[in-house]
């Protein structure tokens, strides 16, 4: 039901620099004569949430280029909704930009090719769910320059929303914060909603993850062209930019991109995880809750992640396809982590040996909400905003308590669900209760019960063996 | 890099919390109480405590052992139990009495029921009720404190054989020169004869009490060390010790001839002990925000009522267990709002 519901929130929201974290905020820095004024104004976050190691060392690196691999994998799947449908055949020559496979629906996205080079094969691969995908795999031209070769500008003033959403589905971008959302469809506001705010979301409130923090920073002149175009489809009239307090220098280089209007506004959020969920940023943004059961759009706000933004402002005027993407390489068994413009299909072995990862364990996102995966042949898709990796030391097992009833989720969850009592009943599997009587469905997943749990109790993953057990049913039925 | 071998569920990161050491910690907020106790009681207290304490490791052992399951003894709840459990006790009470409420504590508290977390009453306070009921004269036979031979030997009673009637001590009492002792709490000297004790004798420990609960100010502080530490919810002997003191004053207003001052109800007897270490016990109290407030004025209103109208003289023991029993309805009626739920602005 909810994937908007964190679409572009829940997932990839990292942010960089632990040393600004202790310093005080940016206006209280920068403007001395403001600092009593800080002292009145409390600064907009949610309650309860957690404060993690942020592991942000990454986010004082530039962003680099990444070489690429010989063969990449380019699965037709990278966005939630209908897969892509295939236009090319094996043996066949294609160029960097060209499409390779079209949109199938509204709720589909086209894919480029992310590189230069011959298509060996259309087969399946091993993807991050487990389940095995189709995906057009390009040996790459080891000569060629690799530069764009293929861009279909079209004009986009004087269109109307809808045909603009026309023109950047066919630029391939969904959600970068993790849910993979075409973005397109998720800013045209449903029957009947109208849209007051398209919220930007730079809280990135995962640990270790940096991307979204040095895109601010490096690229915030594509974040405000991206707000305008979706801005254009929305309809909002303004647009607010939610950063965490932790990343001053993102602040100052968004506020220095603004346009003069007043239409954008760039407002700092304090550093709690999970800030950068779709529920928290609205909340302490706009004081508004998403009523149960409902959309983001039902209350007139529309989320996107400011990479998402950043690849619509860069993209869009050029009439360029989707071939690569910011990820944040990191983790305690990763000898040189970074930034990278890592191209779609990239498989992970190429991207790990590069950066010298030597873990035993390697996960696609943050470590709050990502998942582990099984094989180092899964390529980097569109929603992969992370790869980290750990090490024994981090993957040794815990012993499991009996729940002692501390409560200590309690004050965690930030959708201020019961997740002792979840965890009691779930141990029975008592599902239907807790979807009944516990608000399961509300459940984000964003793992604050697990984190604060002193019996080490696996919470929020009981909780998700209970949605998947209760869909399963409800499909089978 | 290598095929990854490790394939866990997010999240990959964790607070560093454990159970033994919050328990740990509570016992090391205890010990301060444990070692004014014996400069005040002496070897009888010191010896009190560690028998009671073993008792309840051995009871929990005995149950690993008969159950298959694993050495539970490294949770250091056991120890919390005993300790507890020992410091509610009269410091002459005999060392055999003081085993049985330990295994009793134990098996009939906690091992009854599933062990850690699972039990529905505070194992100490069932471990004490269950020798009140057993041992009637021996748990309301008070000694004076800083007895000057306190440290020379046992007081009589400590060292009763198993399963024997300990001996009368009141002429022990008077060899220690103490005259002015009356062998009374202060709880039962208001209650029978209508005699007030001063609030700085309760706060500095020169009161007849149980081994543990003599000194308010030591209790307050150790309990503070916890509630900053996060080991305990502050909110509990707040709403413990905040009901206590409206109720008493108000009835202290309409009749102060009658009725105590506030300050008296608040630092006699298990009071402080209850509201701070044995009310606060995570697994017998609620979870929801409301629930908590709730819980913590239930015990004090229902400690008052039955010191000012009940037949015994000190009610915190029986308050905190029928708190306890109340706890889990607390909860299911006070589930908090949940974002988004009705009423939320949107």
């Amino acid at each position: 039901m909810s994937l908007t519901f964190f679409g572009e929130g829940g997932r990839g929201k990292g942010d960089a620099h632990p040393a600004p974290m202790a310093r005080p905020s940016l206006p209280g820095r920068l403007l001395p004569f403001s600092l009593l004024s800080s002292l009145f104004s409390r600064k907009a976050t949610f309650e309860h949430g957690i404060h993690p190691a942020y592991h942000k060392e990454t986010g004082s690196l530039p962003i680099q280029r990444f070489p690429f691999a010989p063969k990449l994998f380019v699965p037709l799947s990278q966005h939630i909704g209908k897969p892509a449908v295939s236009i090319v055949r094996v043996g066949q020559e294609v160029f960097r930009g060209e499409v390779i496979a079209t949109a199938n629906g509204m709720f589909s996205l086209p894919i480029h090719a992310p590189a230069t080079g011959i298509v060996e094969a259309i087969s399946l691969i091993p993807s991050d769910t487990g389940a095995m995908e189709t995906a057009i795999t390009i040996r790459v031209y080891e000569a060629d320059g690799q530069e764009i070769r293929v861009r279909n500008p079209q004009p986009l003033d004087g269109l109307t929303g809808i045909e603009l959403a026309l023109v950047m589905q066919q630029i391939g971008v969904a959600g970068k914060g993790g849910a993979v959302f075409p973005t397109h469809a998720k800013l045209i506001p449903p029957n009947g909603c109208v849209i007051d705010t398209l919220i930007v979301n730079g809280a990135e409130c995962e640990p270790f993850l940096t991307c979204d923090h040095r895109i601010m920073v490096e690229r915030a002149q594509h974040i405000m062209t991206g707000i305008d175009y979706a801005r254009r489809v929305c309809g909002a009239p303004r647009a607010i930019i939610g950063v965490e307090d932790n990343k001053p220098d993102a602040v100052a280089a968004l506020i220095a991109a603004l346009p003069s209007d007043g239409t954008v506004t760039v407002k700092v959020v304090k550093t709690k995880y999970p800030q950068g969920a779709a529920e928290t940023l609205t909340h302490a943004l706009l004081g508004r809750e998403v009523p149960i059961g409902k959309r983001s759009s039902s209350i007139g706000v529309v989320m996107n992640n400011v990479m998402t933004m950043a690849y619509v402002g860069k993209l869009l005027p050029l009439g360029e396809g989707m071939t690569e993407r910011v990820v944040t390489v990191a983790g305690p068994a990763v000898e040189r982590p970074g930034n990278y413009i890592v191209p779609l299909g990239t498989p992970l072995r190429f991207l790990l040996d590069h950066v010298g990862a030597h873990g035993s364990e390697v996960i696609l996102g943050g470590p709050m909400m990502g998942a582990a995966i099984s094989s180092l042949d899964i390529p980097i898709t569109k929603g992969v905003c992370g790869v980290l990796a750990f090490g024994k030391k981090e993957t040794a097992s815990q012993r499991i308590y009996p729940c002692i009833h501390c409560g200590e989720c309690i004050k965690a969850c930030p959708k201020k669900l019961n997740p002792t009592q979840m965890g009691l009943l779930s141990a029975k599997r008592e599902y239907d209760l807790m979807a009944d009587k516990f608000f399961l469905d509300e459940c984000f997943e964003c793992g604050c019960c697990s984190y604060v749990c002193p019996s080490h109790i696996p919470l929020v993953q009981q909780f998700r063996v209970a949605k998947s057990f209760l869909k399963d049913r409800k499909k089978a039925a | 890099m290598s095929q990854p071998i490790e394939l866990r569920a997010a999240p990959y990161q964790h607070s560093g919390s454990d159970v033994p050491a919050i328990m740990r910690n509570v016992v090391y907020a205890m010990l301060p109480i444990c070692i004014f106790s014996v400069w005040q009681y002496g070897l009888s207290a010191a010896a009190l405590i560690l028998v009671v304490t073993l008792a309840c490791l051995l009871a929990e052992r005995i149950n690993n052992y008969v159950s298959g399951a694993a050495n539970t003894l490294s949770d250091w709840s056991a120890v919390i139990t005993g300790v507890l459990l020992a410091l509610t006790l009269p410091p002459s009470f005999p060392l055999w009495m003081g085993a049985v409420a330990g295994l009793s504590a134990i098996w009939l508290g906690k091992s009854l029921f599933g062990g850690l977390g699972q039990n529905p009453f505070n194992p100490a306070l069932i471990g004490r009720a269950f020798v009140q009921a057993a041992f009637p004269t021996a748990i309301s036979t008070w000694v004076p404190a800083f007895s000057p031979n306190r440290f020379a030997g046992f007081i009589p009673t400590t060292l009763t054989a198993p399963f024997m009637s300990p001996p009368d001590i009141a002429h022990w009492i008077k060899l220690q020169g103490m005259d002015a002792f009356t062998g009374a709490t202060p709880l039962a000297r208001w209650k029978f004869e209508n005699v007030s004790a001063s609030s700085m004798d309760f706060l500095t420990g020169q009161v007849t009490a149980s081994a543990g609960e003599t000194s308010a100010i030591l209790i307050l502080l150790c309990g503070l060390y916890l509630a900053f530490r996060k080991f305990l919810d502050w909110r509990i002997p707040v709403a413990v010790m905040g009901s206590v003191m409206l109720i008493a004053w108000a009835f202290h207003l309409a009749q102060p001839a009658r009725y105590p001052s506030p300050s008296f109800m608040l630092l006699s007897g298990g009071l402080m002990l209850g509201a701070w270490f044995m009310a606060t016990d995570m697994a017998t109290s609620p979870i929801t925000p409301r629930g908590i407030w709730l819980y913590g004025a239930l015990i004090g209103i229902l400690t008052v009522m039955i010191r000012y109208f009940g037949g015994l003289t000190e009610g915190v023991m029986y308050a905190i267990l029928i708190a306890n029993a109340a706890a889990p309805l607390l909860d299911q009626f006070n589930q908090p709002r949940i974002l988004g739920g009705k009423g939320g602005k949107s």
